[in-house]
């Protein structure tokens, strides 16, 4: 492994980070529920730029992190995560010609597949059906795509994995 | 050199495998406690996670005692002495009414009930699943903390513990979906089921027949069946007696007395051996699940 494919590592690793610890920052009640997917907008941006490295597996490992750390069922983000993680290294190549915005809505997409994987779940192990509040970070996250998707593209120019 | 095409296995063969597993993982530790050695494990490693998360409202509140004016003080310092006072002089006669108890319980030859202990916990405030009430605390399996204990804050019962940590607790809210708890009527000794709703200000009494005696304003407390919690705690205020034509029964909704949403503190018991089963019932906590037949209301 040579130095830049660790350093890229590294910002693969401290980008997750950032996105458990913003699905952990406490918000106030009222807000909780409007929390954009922090950590599923990482991994497509990951998937997205550089699928040999972050795939279905990576997606896998982040889920069950994200069980562990919420406090879900364990396997519940794995699931969610790997499915979409799966769509997107299939879909890759008609989503990166677009532009940023354009690319949000397929990113929308992805983030809508996520909530209603999850939606199931809930519903399979016995909890209460949310609102329909339970979709707006969907939106959110669209609308955080092209911000995500700018800065995280000139740290990866920087140190990051090629 | 990297090669020019993708090796390895498919993206859809690893996405098969990734889903048994996930499916298996989901169906374990929803329905068994075999996984519960891996999450303690890994949410050891993952505590700088959850600690780094706390910080800003940690630091925000130190900050805030600091910045505090002087008036501000004053006043709260009065407001404290004045708790105070009226405190010390219930105490005055609490602790002339627990002499008497124990002189009556000794004449009816009953075993007195020994005060419970209690440890007192601080909340990581850190947002878990915003579809499941559950809440961390900062003291773990190292501080004797143990799956199935109550939790309570200064103004009532809060929930149970779910999981442990070496270093953190986690805490299933009373009002969560899949957590019921026996209580009965304050007033009148009725005994009934208080069934969390999912949301954060409301249970459900389940099973009142439709002329049962509840009016709103009653106070529910423990009633100390499901060997879990301890016996006469407050629990939750009813705030809605409706009778619903289409349904068998009264539905009853009351709110938590506790402040579930705003404790930075709370208190973790343990029930001393008065309730003298306490040894064999510590295991599984009885009032985690409500019993097969009382699901049908959900």
């Amino acid at each position: 492994m040579t130095a830049s494919e660790r350093r890229g590592t590294a910002l693969i690793l401290a980008s997750f980070g950032l996105g458990l610890l913003l699905t952990l920052l406490p918000l106030p009640h009222w807000a909780a529920e409007y929390r954009p997917q922090w950590v599923t907008l990482v991994l497509i941006f990951w998937v997205l730029s550089v699928p040999r490295r972050v795939g279905v597996f990576a997606a896998f490992a982040a889920g069950l992190v994200l069980d562990v750390v919420t406090g879900t069922v364990l396997g519940q983000h794995a699931l969610t995560l790997s499915v979409v993680g799966f769509l997107a290294v299939e879909l890759r190549q008609r989503i990166l010609p677009f532009p940023a915005w354009q690319q949000a809505l397929s990113v929308w997409v992805l983030l809508l597949v996520e909530r209603l994987l999850s939606l199931w779940i809930l519903g399979a192990t016995g909890q209460p059906t949310p609102s329909l509040d339970y979709w707006v970070p969907t939106v959110i996250g669209m609308l955080l795509w092209p911000w995500l998707l700018a800065s995280l593209e000139s740290l990866r120019e920087r140190f990051g994995p090629a | 050199m990297k090669p020019l095409f993708v090796t390895g296995s498919s993206p859809a063969l690893r996405l098969t495998v990734a889903l048994l597993l996930s499916l298996t993982l989901i169906f374990v530790d929803s329905r068994y406690r075999h996984l519960d050695f891996v999450r303690s494990t890994l949410s050891v490693a993952f505590y700088p996670i959850h600690y780094l998360a706390a910080l800003p409202p940690r630091l925000a509140r130190a900050v805030d005692g600091r910045l505090a004016s002087e008036a501000d003080l004053r006043e709260r310092n009065s407001l404290l002495e004045r708790e105070n006072l009226e405190l010390k002089s219930l105490m005055q006669t609490h602790q002339a009414l627990q002499a008497e108890n124990r002189r009556l319980r000794d004449l009816l030859g009953s075993s007195f009930k020994l005060r419970d202990r209690v440890m007192v916990a601080e909340l990581l405030e850190v947002d878990l699943d915003p579809y499941r009430q559950q809440v961390l605390v900062d003291k773990g399996a190292s501080s004797g903390i143990f799956v199935g204990q109550p939790v309570l804050d200064a103004n009532a019962v809060m929930g149970q513990v779910i999981r442990t940590s070496p270093l953190t607790a986690t805490v299933l809210l009373i009002t969560d979906a899949a957590h019921s708890l026996p209580v009965q009527v304050n007033r009148n000794g009725l005994r009934t089921v208080a069934s969390g709703s999912g949301l954060i200000n409301r249970l459900t009494l389940l099973h009142l027949a439709k002329n049962a005696d509840v009016r709103v304003g009653d106070l529910l407390v423990t009633s100390g069946l499901g060997g879990v919690f301890p016996p006469g705690y407050p629990v939750a205020r009813i705030t809605e007696v409706r009778d619903d034509p289409g349904s068998h029964f009264a539905s009853v909704i009351a709110q938590p007395t506790a402040r579930l949403d705003r404790s930075h503190e709370v208190l973790l018991v343990w029930t001393l051996p008065a309730l003298s089963r306490a040894g064999e019932l510590d295991e599984r906590p009885l009032d985690a699940a409500p019993p097969a037949g009382m699901d049908t209301s959900r």
